[in-house]
C-alpha cells in the first residue's frame, strides 16, 4: 500500500510539473520557432551544471555521512584481510581525487564557457605533449596499482597446504550448505556425488569404503579455530554456488565436477568480534531498527534481537531460495573448537540402515 | 584511400522511383532511414518493458514482500494476493538485463543510428546490401517478439541471470524459468545473434566500400569510427555466444556433458560427465565483455560528434580518439577473464586479466580528458543532446573509475557480485549508454522525422533523469560495499543487512521518479514525430554530410550528385572563414590548409 500511494504521489509531482513546463511553452510562442538553444537556454543550463556539480559532491558527503560506515574496509576476521582493506582504501581514495577533479573540470567548462551569440570557439584541434601527459599520469598510477595488486592477489591465492593446515571442505546444495571435517587423520575421504545416497543418510556421497572417510565429520556450522590455516576445498552437488564469507574478505565459487579452493586464516573469535566497539555500535543500530518493526519480524517468526555472527551466503544466483541460503561461522580458540568437534558424530555413526 | 562510392545503376535509377506501396515502405523497407525508424521505435518499446521491470525489482527490494496493487496487475498469477514471488524475481533480473544489454542498447542503439548514419555521413545512397538490411531488422523484431512470448508459459521466463549460466540454466529440475522460459531465450538469443551479424556486415562493408569521394577514413566522423569498430568487435565475439548457446541447447536438449558434470538433483543422479560450467563462462564472457563495448563505443562516437557540433569546436585529439577506439575494441577482446575471478580458474589467468583490465583504463581516460579539453573554451550550445552528452562523460567517468576496483582481482573477492559490480556496470554501460541514445535520439531527430523535439521537455527529462541516475546508483555503491549479494529476492533474512535498508527506499524513490519521468520523453517523442515544430535542414549548424541531404526523406539520400568530401568533419570555428561550421563539402580556399592529423 506505501507502494502504491508514493507511487500516486509520484505521478501527481509528474503531472504537475508537466503542466509547469507546458505553460512555459506556451508564454514563449512566437519568440522562437526553432528548438535550438537559444542565449537564454545556455544561461539557465549552465548555471545548471553548476548546480548539478554540487548536487555530485553533495551526494558524495551524504552517502559518506550516512552510509560511510556499511562498507568492510576496517575491522576484517582475516589475517590478509588488512591487507586487502588497505588497498581497497588507497583505490578509493585515487577515486575520489580523480573524480573530484575531473567532474569539476567538466561541469565548470560546461558553465563557463556556455554559448553567446556572436562568440566564437577557440579552435583548437589538438596537443601532443597534453595528451602524452594524461597517457602517462595513468599508465603510472595503474601500474602501480597492477603491481601492488598482483602481489596481494598471489600471496592470497596461493596457498600452501602444510601440516599445520585445517583442511575443510564446504559442500553447497540449493539451498543450503554443509562442512566436511577430516578428523582424526586429517585427510578427507573421497567422495563423488554418485554415491550419495539418501537412504542411508550419505547425503554428501561420501565414499563409505574409503578408510580416511570414517572419521569425517559433517556439519551445518562452520567452527574455526582462531589463528590456524583453514584451507577450504568446495564441491557443489547441483548447480553454481558461491561460497561468500565478508568477513573474511573471501570468495569462491562452488562448481559442479571440479573442486575450488579458498585460504584464510581467521584471526578474531566471535566473542572478540562481538565485543568490538565499531561491531557493537553497527549491532545496536540494526537493533534499533529491529524494534521500529517488531511486529513483522516477529510475524515472520525471526528473532527480534541480533547478534553479530560470521556468516557464510550464497552470491551466485542458484534458484528461488538463493536469497536464504546461509551457515553461521563461528571462529573459537583451539580449545572451544576441540570440545565441539569432539562432540559431532563421524561419518561412520551417521549412516543410517548400517 | 578514398573510394568512389556512387554505383552508376543507383545514379540512373534515382529519377525514376519505383512504385511504393505501404508495405514496401512501412514494414517490409529497405530503406536505410525507415529501417533506423524501426530499430528505434521497437527498442523503445522493449525499453519501457526493461525499465518497468527494473522499478519492480526496486519496489520489491524496498518493500520485501509486501502486497503491491502494480505486481497484482502485471505480474498475474506470479504475485499472489500482490505479493511477488521469489522466483518471478529472478526472472525479472534476468529478462531485464537481457532486454536492456541486447535489445535495447545494442539493436535499439547501434541498429538505429549506424543505419540512419553510416550512409548518410559517408555519402552513401544507402547500405551495401538493403536485403541483408531489412531482413536483420525483421530477424530482430522475430527475436523480440520470442522474448516476450516467454513471458507468458507456464513455469515462466528465463530466470537464471541474464548470463544464463549452467547448470542452472540447463536443468530444468533447477528452477521453474529453466524449462520452456530458457528454450524460448535461447531461441530468441540465437536469432538476434543472426541479425545483430548482418547487421554488422553490412556496416563494416558498407563503411569501406561505399565512402563518397574525398571521404577518407581519416575524415571520417568520429560517429562512424565508433559504429565501424562495434560492427568489427560485434562479427568477432557475437558467434562465440552462438556456439555457447548451441552447445547449451544440446546439452539441455540431446543430452550432451559440454557444461555439466556430477550432478545430483532433487533425489536423481544425472548421467552428465566430464563438462565444465567454467567453459561456459570463457564462452559467455568473451561476447560479454566485448559486448560492454559493442553498448558502450556507440554512445561515445554519437557523444564525440555532438559534444564537437554544439562546442562548435574541433573534437580535441581526433587522432587520440580514433587510436582509443580501436585500442579500447582490441583490448575488450582479451580482458573477458576478469568477470571470473572467483570461478574456480587458475589463480595466474587471473593475473594475466588485471593486468589487461587495468590496461583498457588508459584508452578510457583518454577520450575522458579529450571530451574536457573540447568543451573548454567553446561556445557551448546547451541542447537537449549536449547536456545528454556531458552527462554521459559524467557518468562513464563516475562508473568507470570503480572499474579500477573491480578489474583488480585481489578486491574484487569481496565485492564481486555485490550491488557495487550493480552500480559500477549500470553508470558505466547501462546509463551512459542510454545517455548517449538520448542524446543521439534529440540531435538527429530532425533528420529522422523531419520536425523537431520540444527542448523544454528535453532539458525536463535530462535535468530529473540525470539527478535520478546518481540518487540511485551512487549510493548503491555503499551498499554493495558493505557485502550485500545482488540477486536477493529479499535481505529480510539477514538481520546483518538490516541497516541498509533506509538506504534502499531511497534508491527505490529515485528511480521510481527517473522512471515515471521516462514519459515526459515518450509523450515528446510521440507527439512530436507527429506534430513537433518542422525543422530547417541543418538545425544545430553541423560539418557532417547528413545535414546537406533534404530534410524530405528520399531514396538514394540526395537529389543529383552525392555530395563530395574536402575536408574533417570538425572544422568548427575555424580561422579564416565567417561561420563558426564548415560542411565537409565546402572545398577549401584558395591557400587554406587542410588540418593534418
Amino acid at each position: 500500500m506505501t507502494a502504491f500511494l508514493t507511487l500516486i504521489i509520484v505521478l501527481f509531482i509528474a503531472i504537475a510539473i508537466w503542466q509547469m513546463v507546458k505553460i512555459f511553452d506556451l508564454a514563449q510562442v512566437g519568440s522562437s520557432n526553432s528548438q535550438v538553444a537559444t542565449d537564454k537556454d545556455n544561461k539557465i543550463n549552465g548555471y545548471l551544471m553548476m548546480g548539478f556539480l554540487i548536487f555530485i559532491y553533495a551526494i558524495t558527503i551524504a552517502s559518506f555521512w550516512y552510509l560511510g560506515d556499511l562498507p568492510l574496509t576496517s575491522n576484517s576476521a582475516s589475517e590478509h584481510g588488512p591487507g586487502l582493506d588497505k588497498l581497497m582504501i588507497i583505490s578509493m581514495a585515487l577515486i575520489f581525487i580523480v573524480q573530484t577533479i575531473t567532474q569539476f573540470l567538466l561541469h565548470y567548462f560546461a558553465f563557463k564557457y556556455k554559448g553567446e551569440k556572436g562568440r566564437k570557439a577557440l579552435f583548437y584541434a589538438d596537443n601532443n605533449t597534453l595528451e602524452a601527459i594524461w597517457t602517462f599520469i595513468p599508465v603510472v598510477v595503474l601500474a602501480g596499482l597492477i603491481i601492488w595488486g598482483l602481489f596481494t592477489w598471489t600471496s592470497i591465492m596461493n596457498v600452501e597446504e602444510t601440516e599445520d593446515t585445517l583442511v575443510v571442505e564446504l559442500y553447497a546444495q540449493q539451498f543450503n550448505w554443509k562442512a566436511r571435517y577430516a578428523g582424526e587423520d586429517k585427510t578427507l575421504g573421497m567422495a563423488n556425488v554418485r554415491l550419495i545416497d539418501i537412504d542411508r543418510a550419505n547425503i554428501l556421497g561420501v565414499d563409505e569404503s574409503d578408510p580416511n572417510a570414517q572419521d569425517d565429520v559433517i556439519t551445518t556450522e562452520l567452527h574455526l579455530p582462531v589463528g590456524k590455516p583453514v584451507l577450504f576445498k568446495m564441491r557443489s552437488q547441483d548447480v553454481l554456488h558461491s561460497a561468500y564469507m565478508p568477513h573474511f574478505r573471501a570468495q569462491m565459487n562452488c562448481v559442479p565436477g571440479m573442486i575450488t579452493q579458498f585460504g584464510f586464516t581467521p584471526t578474531v573469535t566471535t566473542e572478540e568480534m562481538r565485543l568490538n566497539p565499531d561491531i557493537q555500535e553497527k549491532v545496536a543500530n540494526i537493533n534499533a531498527l529491529r524494534l521500529e518493526n517488531k511486529e513483522e519480524i516477529e510475524a515472520k517468526g525471526q528473532d527480534l534481537m541480533y547478534e553479530f555472527d560470521y556468516l557464510l551466503l550464497c552470491n551466485k544466483i542458484c534458484g528461488k531460495s538463493h536469497y536464504n541460503m546461509q551457515m553461521k561461522i563461528i571462529v573459537e580458540t583451539q580449545e572451544e573448537y576441540d570440545a565441539w568437534i569432539a562432540e559431532q558424530k563421524i561419518f561412520k555413526n551417521s549412516l543410517t540402515n548400517n | 584511400m578514398s573510394a568512389h562510392a556512387d554505383t552508376h545503376a543507383h545514379d540512373d535509377d534515382h529519377g525514376h522511383h519505383h512504385k511504393e506501396t505501404f508495405v514496401t515502405k512501412y514494414i517490409f523497407s529497405q530503406d536505410h532511414k525507415m529501417i533506423a525508424k524501426q530499430y528505434l521505435i521497437t527498442g523503445t518499446i522493449m525499453g519501457v518493458i526493461g525499465v518497468m521491470m527494473s522499478m519492480m525489482m526496486r519496489m520489491q527490494i524496498a518493500w520485501p514482500e509486501k502486497p503491491n496493487v502494480l505486481f497484482e496487475a502485471l505480474l498475474g498469477k506470479w504475485a499472489p494476493e500482490g505479493v511477488m514471488d521469489a522466483d518471478i524475481y529472478l526472472a525479472l533480473v534476468t529478462i531485464h538485463g537481457t532486454i536492456m544489454v541486447f535489445f535495447v542498447l545494442t539493436a535499439g542503439l547501434s541498429g538505429t543510428f549506424s543505419n540512419l548514419l553510416i550512409p548518410l555521413q559517408i555519402g552513401a545512397r544507402d547500405m551495401a546490401s538493403g536485403f541483408l538490411n531489412m531482413v536483420s531488422y525483421w530477424l530482430f523484431f522475430l527475436s523480440s517478439v520470442i522474448m516476450c512470448i516467454s513471458f507468458f508459459v507456464e513455469f515462466g521466463p528465463a530466470a537464471a541471470g541474464w548470463t544464463i549460466y549452467p547448470p542452472l540454466s540447463a536443468l530444468p529440475m533447477a528452477q521453474g524459468g529453466s524449462g520452456m522460459g530458457m528454450t524460448l531465450w535461447l531461441v530468441s538469443m540465437a536469432i538476434f545473434i543472426a541479425s545483430s551479424l548482418l547487421g554488422s556486415l553490412n556496416y563494416v562493408v558498407t563503411v569501406i566500400n561505399l565512402r563518397t569521394k574525398g571521404m577518407s577514413m581519416t575524415r571520417l566522423p568520429l560517429t562512424i569510427w565508433a559504429f565501424f569498430v562495434t560492427a568489427i568487435i560485434g562479427i568477432v565475439s557475437f558467434p562465440v555466444l552462438l556456439s555457447a548457446a548451441l552447445l547449451l541447447i544440446m546439452d539441455r536438449s540431446f543430452g550432451t556433458s559440454f557444461f555439466l558434470s556430477d550432478i545430483f538433483i532433487q533425489g536423481e543422479v544425472l548421467h552428465y560427465q566430464g563438462g565444465s560450467p567454467v567453459l561456459f563462462e570463457h564462452l559467455f564472457w568473451f561476447l560479454g565483455h566485448p559486448e560492454v563495448y559493442i553498448v558502450l563505443l556507440p554512445a561515445l562516437g554519437i557523444t564525440s560528434e555532438i559534444i564537437a557540433t554544439n562546442s562548435r569546436k574541433p573534437i580535441f585529439g581526433y587522432r587520440a580518439m580514433v587510436m582509443s577506439i580501436l585500442a579500447i575494441a582490441f583490448l575488450s577482446t582479451i580482458v573477458w577473464g576478469h568477470h571470473m575471478f572467483i570461478s574456480g580458474m587458475n589463480p595466474f589467468l587471473g593475473s594475466v586479466f588485471t593486468f589487461t583490465t587495468l590496461l583498457i583504463a588508459i584508452p578510457s581516460a583518454v577520450k575522458a580528458f579529450n571530451y574536457i579539453t573540447t568543451l573548454w573554451k567553446g561556445n557551448l550550445q546547451l541542447n537537449p543532446a549536449m547536456l545528454f552528452s556531458i552527462g554521459l562523460v559524467s557518468t562513464f567517468i563516475t562508473g568507470g573509475l570503480t572499474g579500477i576496483i573491480l578489474g583488480d582481482s585481489a578486491l574484487d573477492i569481496n565485492v564481486h557480485d555485490t550491488y557495487f559490480v550493480v552500480a559500477h556496470f549500470h553508470l558505466v554501460m547501462g546509463i551512459s549508454a542510454l545517455y548517449g541514445m538520448f542524446a543521439g535520439i534529440y540531435h538527429w531527430f530532425p533528420k529522422m522525422f523531419g520536425r523537431m523535439l520540444n527542448k523544454n521537455l528535453g532539458y525536463l527529462h535530462f535535468w530529473v533523469t540525470a539527478i535520478c541516475a546518481y540518487g540511485v546508483f551512487f549510493p548503491m555503491h555503499f551498499i554493495g560495499m558493505a557485502g550485500l549479494p545482488r540477486r536477493y529476492y529479499t535481505n529480510s533474512n539477514f538481520p546483518l543487512f538490516d541497516d541498509t535498508a533506509n538506504a534502499n527506499v531511497v534508491i527505490t524513490m529515485f528511480a521510481l521518479v527517473g522512471g515515471i519521468f521516462q514519459l515526459v520523453y515518450l509523450w515528446n517523442f510521440f507527439y512530436s514525430i507527429f506534430f513537433g515544430k518542422k525543422t530547417v535542414q541543418n538545425p544545430w549548424r553541423s560539418n557532417t554530410l547528413e545535414w546537406t541531404a533534404p530534410v524530405e526523406h528520399m531514396h538514394g539520400n540526395w537529389p543529383g550528385e552525392i555530395p563530395h568530401v574536402h575536408r574533417w568533419a570538425y572544422d568548427y570555428s575555424k580561422p579564416g572563414h565567417d561561420d563558426d561550421f564548415v560542411p565537409q563539402n565546402v572545398p577549401l580556399y584558395d591557400g587554406e590548409e587542410e588540418l593534418q592529423h
